[in-house]
């Protein structure tokens, strides 16, 4: 049974057992639902949720294990002295996986199969026309592997659908078996929504787990290649995929600062500015119009950024400025990386600051005001600084986001990896290079496509470093006020 | 400060604001209508009225804090000392120096208890040092009666006393400028009744500096602080006299189901 199917039919079960249920409860009180605990409806939903959503979760469950299982097992069959040169069982697997799904794909169309496992030729043939290419012909193991992957794959899927059908239905035998007149179904299913919402929660926090986890295992597989050392603390990144790589990441963390502060020291001013403007200045009306406007900017695509820094910025930059003033001839440049960055990140900082601003009370400007104060005197002395926390943290979660950038430092800030103070040189940063070590065709092995983690895991670190800060600052200014 | 006070002083029955056929519109929304009020000077006038009877809003009119609301329209003439105070040649922040305000929730900046009360000097540059301003700080503080209690922190934040504090921290900001009439706009309606109380009494000592204008729900309060009530229905200012008059034989009878409780 395929897995849609499968699906369907546990969906029809649910509907089912929503019907019986709530037919059984009115029936046990004769039609006078007074004498229920619940609505009828509960006895039904109740009934249905019993059925289906313990099915579903084993399906789930089944999926994400079952590979896991499966590849050990074929994995063992593969006979080691007949791996080719330079290639790893695991590499080899991966050949196993696509002769599997390629003769999946045949059987699929009607072909008889079993012939082609006995002959490598004809069955790398065979595979070719149905679009699957293979380099070399399978060796035996290789075939043996295939055979028994499929072969356990098919076991598997047939154990797991009854396995799901008999917990379906064992679910709606013990939500009917449940329902009397005085059972609490409401309760229940209340009960049973919140695990549910606890569930969906769980998934996010595993997934961030389960990232971090992977970013640390690979990072932690670099480190016993490549010395810790070498990677934090030296100047020179230079990869070479023919080994003897110079891996050292200050150039990178460098490059990413650099780009950020000018990021920042455009967007921060402005964005500060325009949110004082919307947020104390402008009409009704004319926030209106430009708050949007100003947002806008936001769901601009980061390469068309790009472009623009590359077709406008850098050129006009080093026409006018890095050239006449001797600091260089390249478009690609830092200071184009920033300034259009910085333009990116104007309204994290000013939509975010244009509510903290609103959400100071207005008693405050009230009690300024029937001072004498005047209205700038009033926001410099008395809005502002109430605001404080809450700008700091918009700010940070803006210097965030522009550290993670990276389609705006490749076309801007060119790819080049260096150390230098001249914001008109070509600079690059941890994510460009992140980028750049993992195109292309290689294994994931080697220090030069691993050092990728390491980099990322110093990102993340330093990315929720300041969003930890943000966060806490903005919880103390919320305080504040409550 | 004292020989200031004593120079200043002038007669009771000095009228110190005066309203005549003054209007407020919100939008198309007429809010105050034809009202006439004589503030006297040293003297502590109550507004009393129901909810939503325009007591606030005319309260707002007296030092032109109406003017942050765009939507509002003020016409009719209000005159301060004789001269009108929505004559295009005032300027409304100058203006708001001399006529003071407390309102109704306790909003002492987030700054330190000092801070607070020097705020209104220091945008003003009444001080030439930090002696003057320690001065002026320590004597508004002590006229809030508040001094004692916070001499000794006058560096934590404003936002860190009681509710009580927090509003007689108010008041003594509003003082520092010398007003010569603080508004007050309901300065009780948040607070307990000792604090209540507290700024009472305050109120009928600040009576010797300043003229007072407080907004209250309360028709005790109004009695029991106030020398002269002006009661308003509807946006219509309906009596306007002598507090023991007002509360005894009022004229008007709607005055007298509001007082005696049967509207409202």
């Amino acid at each position: 049974m395929s897995l849609g199917l499968l699906l369907l039919v546990l969906l029809a079960l649910a509907v089912a057992g929503y019907v019986i249920g709530r037919r059984k409860a009115v029936a046990q009180v004769e039609g006078d639902i007074r004498k229920l605990h619940s609505l009828p409806p509960f006895y039904g939903r109740i009934t249905a949720l019993l059925t289906a959503v313990p099915a579903f979760f084993l399906i789930a469950a089944w999926l994400l294990a079952q590979p896991l299982f499966l590849e050990t097992k074929a994995l063992n069959l593969i006979n080691p002295a007949e791996l080719p040169a330079g290639k790893s069982a695991e590499l080899v697997m991966a050949d196993v996986r696509r002769v599997a799904a390629g003769l999946d794909m045949l059987a699929a169309r009607g072909q008889d199969v079993t012939p082609l496992l006995a002959s490598p030729t004809a069955l790398k043939a065979a595979l070719n026309t149905a679009g699957v290419v293979l380099e070399t012909e399978p060796t035996p193991s290789t075939l043996a592997a295939t055979a028994a992957l499929r072969s356990s794959g098919d076991t598997s899927r047939l154990a797991m659908t009854i396995a799901a059908l008999v917990l379906a239905l064992a679910g709606l035998a013990f939500g009917l078996s449940r329902i009397k007149p005085e059972y609490r179904a409401r309760n229940a299913t209340e009960q049973f929504a919140m695990w549910l919402l606890m569930a969906s929660s769980l998934i996010a926090v595993l997934t961030t787990v389960g990232i971090v986890a992977s970013l640390l295992f690979e990072s932690i597989h670099f480190f016993r290649l490549y010395p810790a050392s070498e990677f934090f603390f030296s100047t020179v990144w230079k990869p070479q995929f023919g080994g003897g790589s110079q891996l050292g990441i200050l150039p990178l963390l460098w490059g990413t600062l650099y780009v950020s502060v000018i990021a920042l020291v455009v967007a921060v001013p402005i964005g500060l500015m325009s949110a004082i403007y919307l947020a104390e200045y402008a009409s009704r009306s004319t926030r209106a119009w430009v708050k949007p406007a100003i947002e806008i900017l936001a769901g601009i695509p980061t390469i068309v950024y790009g472009l623009f820094a590359l077709v406008t910025v850098g050129p006009l930059l080093r026409d006018y400025f890095a050239s006449p003033l001797g600091l260089g001839n390249s478009s690609s440049s830092v200071m184009t990386a920033g300034l259009v960055m910085g333009i990116m990140v104007i309204p994290f900082v000013s939509s975010l600051s244009d509510d903290i601003i609103n959400a100071v009370p207005q008693s405050l400007r009230d009690g300024s005001l029937g001072l004498g104060a005047t209205p700038s005197e009033t926001i410099k002395q008395v809005v502002i600084p109430a605001a404080l926390p809450g700008i700091v943290g918009a700010v940070l979660l803006a210097a965030s986001r522009a550290i993670g950038e990276t389609m705006i430092v490749v076309m801007g800030a060119g790819a080049a990896a260096q150390l230098s103070m001249n914001p008109f040189e070509a600079m690059t940063t941890v994510t460009v290079k992140i980028v750049s070590q993992l195109t292309g065709d290689t294994e994931f092995a080697s220090p030069e496509t691993l050092v990728a983690f390491a980099l990322g895991l110093t990102l993340f670190c330093l990315t929720l470093a300041l969003n930890i800060v943000a966060l806490v600052i903005v919880r103390k200014y919320r305080e504040q006020y409550e | 400060m004292k020989d200031q006070r004593l120079e200043t002083r002038v007669d009771t029955q000095t009228i110190k604001i005066e309203a005549r056929k003054a209007q407020v519109y919100y939008g198309t929304n007429h809010a105050i209508k034809d009202v006439d009020v004589d503030i006297m000077d040293k003297t502590v006038t109550a507004f009393i009225g129901p909810s939503g009877c325009g007591k606030s809003t005319f309260l707002r009119c007296l030092n032109r804090m109406n003017d942050t609301i765009p939507s509002c329209r003020v016409e009719g003439s209000i005159t301060l000392e004789g001269e009108s105070i929505y004559d295009p040649r005032v300027d409304p922040v100058q203006l708001r120096a001399r006529i003071g305000m407390v309102f109704q929730k306790p909003n002492p900046f987030p700054k330190s208890i000092y801070d607070n009360v020097a705020y209104g000097p220091k945008i003003h540059g009444l001080t030439r040092n930090k002696a003057e301003l320690d001065a002026i700080v320590e004597s508004c503080l002590r006229k809030a009666a508040l001094w004692n209690e916070v001499k000794d922190r006058l560096q934590a934040p404003g936002t860190g006393l009681s509710g009580g504090q927090q509003q007689r921290l108010c008041i003594a900001r509003a003082i520092t400028t010398s007003p010569e009439v603080l508004l007050m706009d309901e300065p009780c309606s948040a607070l307990d009744p000792i604090a209540t109380a507290q700024v009472e009494e305050l109120i009928d000592e600040l009576r010797s500096q300043f003229s007072v204008v407080i907004v209250t729900h309360s028709m005790q309060q109004a009695a029991r602080v106030s020398q002269r009530t002006a009661f308003f229905h509807l946006g219509n200012l309906v009596e306007f006299g002598e507090t023991g008059q007002i509360f005894t034989n009022p004229k008007d009878p709607r005055t007298e189901s509001y007082i005696s409780g049967r509207i409202g």
